[in-house]
């Protein structure tokens, strides 16, 4: 579904990624550890096409497709999905109009007609139960005001509704109380299909106590240095990184 | 409920100024140029009576000791007044009765600008005055009006059939010594509505005077005084569109508002003169004067406007709020694109004690364009306890545009609570990227986020006008990012 090779990307003349490989079928679950200024986010906002990075070198294939050629709308409609770290507010576009846009907007470019007022506010019903999501979100303008736990369900909210097929967690779990984790968490759980694929940003194990991966990396000065099973995550949360940073610079 | 952004993006991808065209009609013009001559021309060709002629002819010897004022923020080429055609009519009978006399032409027209002014087809409620160049062409439902006590129609007719009325009121709000173009407009204007509402009447309709320059070389200066009896309520629309021409025309309408006591007037206008093309070549210089008194105690007016069009604007609705308790209001959209000039906001006078005013101004500015608020709050010696709220946000697409805010206050009161509150932002770049990754354009992208920005300011259109004038907004803004 996703094949990245040799992924090279800068911001103002300062290289982050230094030559990425990631190869990610359907069905699958990734997770993405690694410390602090590794490269985690910058790899999730030049996968989503946000300007501000330059790629410099390498190339994406998203379901065959060259993702790197695509305007980031493209991208979106094309099915990847970023839940954003750091969700925008957008005062006085209420969630309805702004999600009725986009989802209208997929369906454009998939040539299906837009949806009906009535089947749109059943959806919404539907996915709002999903990630446990307040009726009054929905009724709000986009994040203005929302409390951090509330921006991620939202960025859930919004997954369940797209129904992508590669969808990027970025750091979807910093600044959850437990219970909104479980929360998210488990509307994540619920999306999952043999047909997409998951790739989860995170720090912490905690998160994947719930999000069970078939793959972990360990992403370190802009390059995957480790790839192993679920229990990577494990021994990451005992040990730390200091192992791995020791083992990459001998 | 959310309105379907679709439809209105559609409607829009790749339309311009689509009010652009000219109708092809007779035309009845008068030599252009401005003397003692054709202020008389004028009030004769509209059948005045003596008093009329009076008022223009005092107003022209005002005017013509007057110099234009320079003090906006504003760069205004010179206008030569002797190129100017002051008075064009469409050429057929100068009053209609049914709408079958109408001129085909003229109905094809508005029914164009999406004005139907067959009684059959205004089913939304809307009694609609049409104003093409100088004159009223027709005036709906005006019978059912009538059966309310409410006076609607053509200034014109106005002053035949209630000169009382207009004696008592024409420039009672707004003196034709208040400035150079009031005292334009009081010498020469041509047409423009009239309403008066009786005491304890509630208008059952929304009341709308669409505005249209056709003829070229013309200007356009409309006159329109609404009066409110005791305890009466009216809500008033107004909508303009001109011509995509190359040459700059001018348009200096007054519009004088007179409330009585309880008495409620909500003027709503959607301004969408033509605005010059992308060089800043053309478009209409709109130079308007308005202003409301709230005459008797706990009266209320509440001005919105929609300002898309014209290549520069220069107008500052203003309240007077004379009665004790009385409210003036003031909502205000204004967008500016390419070369486009706004200066435009809005006066509030407090004179009678425990009045209230609020202002929300909204700016949008993109391209190279120029976009000044510039309010007024002035509280004088008497007025008690008089309350004020300012909120002026401005919105800046790209890095070529300009925002001011010049706020006023004159506050002889101490026991006046004045609040001015203002923000300018730029539409994030991050927020355009939320919205590209959940598979919005960036064009779509802006628009949605004007749209919520301006919201507060749309909502207190009617319903029919809201729609519109989020369209216009989309229309304006086009091309204006990337």
């Amino acid at each position: 579904m996703l094949k990245i090779r040799n992924l090279h990307a800068k911001i103002d003349d300062k290289e982050i990624l230094r030559g990425i490989n990631l190869d990610i079928k359907p069905g699958e679950v990734h997770a993405i550890m690694g410390p602090n200024g590794s490269g985690k986010s910058t790899l999730s906002a030049v996968l989503a096409g946000n300007e501000a990075f330059e790629v410099t070198e390498g190339e994406v294939t998203f379901n065959g497709k060259n993702l790197l050629d695509m305007a980031p709308e493209d991208r979106s409609r094309e099915g990847l999905f970023l839940s954003f770290q750091y969700p925008v507010e957008i005062p006085g576009v209420s969630m309805v109009n702004f999600m009725r846009t986009a989802l209208n907007e997929h369906r454009k470019y998939r040539g299906e007609a837009p949806m009906s007022a009535s089947d749109f506010l059943k959806l919404m019903r539907d996915k709002k139960n999903l990630v446990e999501i307040d009726s009054n979100l929905t009724n709000r303008a986009v994040n203005e005001g929302f409390s951090g736990g509330e921006k991620k369900k939202n960025e859930i909210f919004q997954m369940a509704m797209l129904q992508p097929k590669l969808a990027i967690l970025d750091e979807t779990d910093s600044g959850l109380d437990i219970d909104a984790l479980r929360i998210v968490a488990n509307g994540v759980t619920k999306l999952k299909s043999p047909e997409n694929a998951t790739i989860v940003i995170t720090h912490y194990q905690r998160l994947l106590d719930y999000i069970v991966p078939d793959h972990v990396h360990v992403l370190y000065k802009g390059r995957i240095v480790k790839s192993a099973g679920k229990e990577l995550a494990l021994e990451l949360e005992e040990k730390g990184y200091d192992w791995i940073k020791k083992e990459f610079e001998d | 409920m959310a309105t379907d952004q679709n439809t209105i993006l559609d409607e829009v991808t790749g339309g311009e100024y689509k009010y652009g065209f000219v109708t092809d009609i007779e035309t009845e013009y008068i030599p252009k140029g401005l003397n003692e001559d054709v202020v008389r021309l004028i009030s004769q060709k509209k059948g005045e009576p003596d008093f009329m002629l009076e008022f223009r002819l005092e107003a022209f010897r005002h005017w013509q000791t007057l110099t234009l004022p320079e003090w906006a923020h504003l760069n205004i080429p010179n206008i030569d007044l002797q190129e100017i055609i002051f008075y064009a009519a469409p050429r057929t009978k100068p009053k209609y009765n049914s709408i079958d006399e109408v001129d085909p032409e003229l109905i094809d027209t508005f029914n164009k600008l999406g004005i139907p002014l067959n009684e059959q087809l205004a089913l939304a409620g809307v009694a609609v005055d049409a104003v093409m160049d100088s004159v009223s062409v027709k005036t709906t439902f005006k019978e059912t009006l009538a059966d309310k006590g409410i006076i609607f129609c053509s200034i014109s007719e106005a002053i035949r059939e209630y000169p009382d009325l207009i004696k008592k009121y024409l420039g009672s709000v707004v003196p034709y010594q208040d400035n150079y173009y009031a005292a334009l407009n009081s010498a020469v204007f041509s047409d423009g509505s009239f309403v008066y509402i009786p005491k304890g009447v509630r208008c059952p309709l929304e009341l709308s005077t669409y505005f249209r320059i056709n003829a070229s070389n013309t200007g356009q200066f409309e006159r329109t005084l609404i009066v409110a009896d005791d305890d009466s309520y009216v809500s008033y629309l107004e909508g303009c569109t001109a011509p995509m021409r190359d040459e700059n025309q001018l348009h200096a309408a007054v519009v004088e508002i007179m409330v009585m006591e309880r008495a409620e007037v909500k003027y709503s206008t959607v301004q969408n003169w033509y605005p010059g093309d992308k060089d800043g070549k053309g478009g209409i210089f709109n130079f308007v004067t308005k202003r409301a008194i709230c005459k008797g105690d706990y009266a209320k007016v509440s001005w919105t406007q929609v300002e898309t069009g014209s290549a520069i604007t220069w107008k500052y609705p203003s309240c007077v709020l004379m009665g004790n308790h009385s409210v003036g209001e003031f909502y205000s959209v204004a967008v500016t694109n390419n070369h486009q000039q706004a200066d435009t906001g809005s006066k509030m006078i407090h004179l009678g004690k425990n009045t209230r005013s609020l202002i929300v101004s909204k700016g949008v500015s993109a391209g190279k364009s120029n976009n000044s608020y510039r309010g007024l709050v002035k509280v004088s010696k008497k007025a008690d306890n008089a309350r004020n709220f300012s909120q002026c946000d401005s919105l800046l697409l790209g890095n070529q545009c300009g925002a001011h805010t010049f706020p006023y206050l004159e506050i002889n009161n101490s026991s006046a609570k004045v609040e001015h509150e203002a923000t300018t932002s730029k539409i994030g770049e991050d927020q355009i990227f939320y919205c590209n990754q959940r598979g919005l354009s960036t064009e779509d992208a802006v628009a949605l986020i004007v749209n919520g920005y301006v919201k507060e300011v749309i909502n207190q259109l009617p319903m029919e006008f809201a729609v519109e004038a989020q369209k216009l907004l989309q229309i304006s803004l086009e091309g204006s990012v990337g």
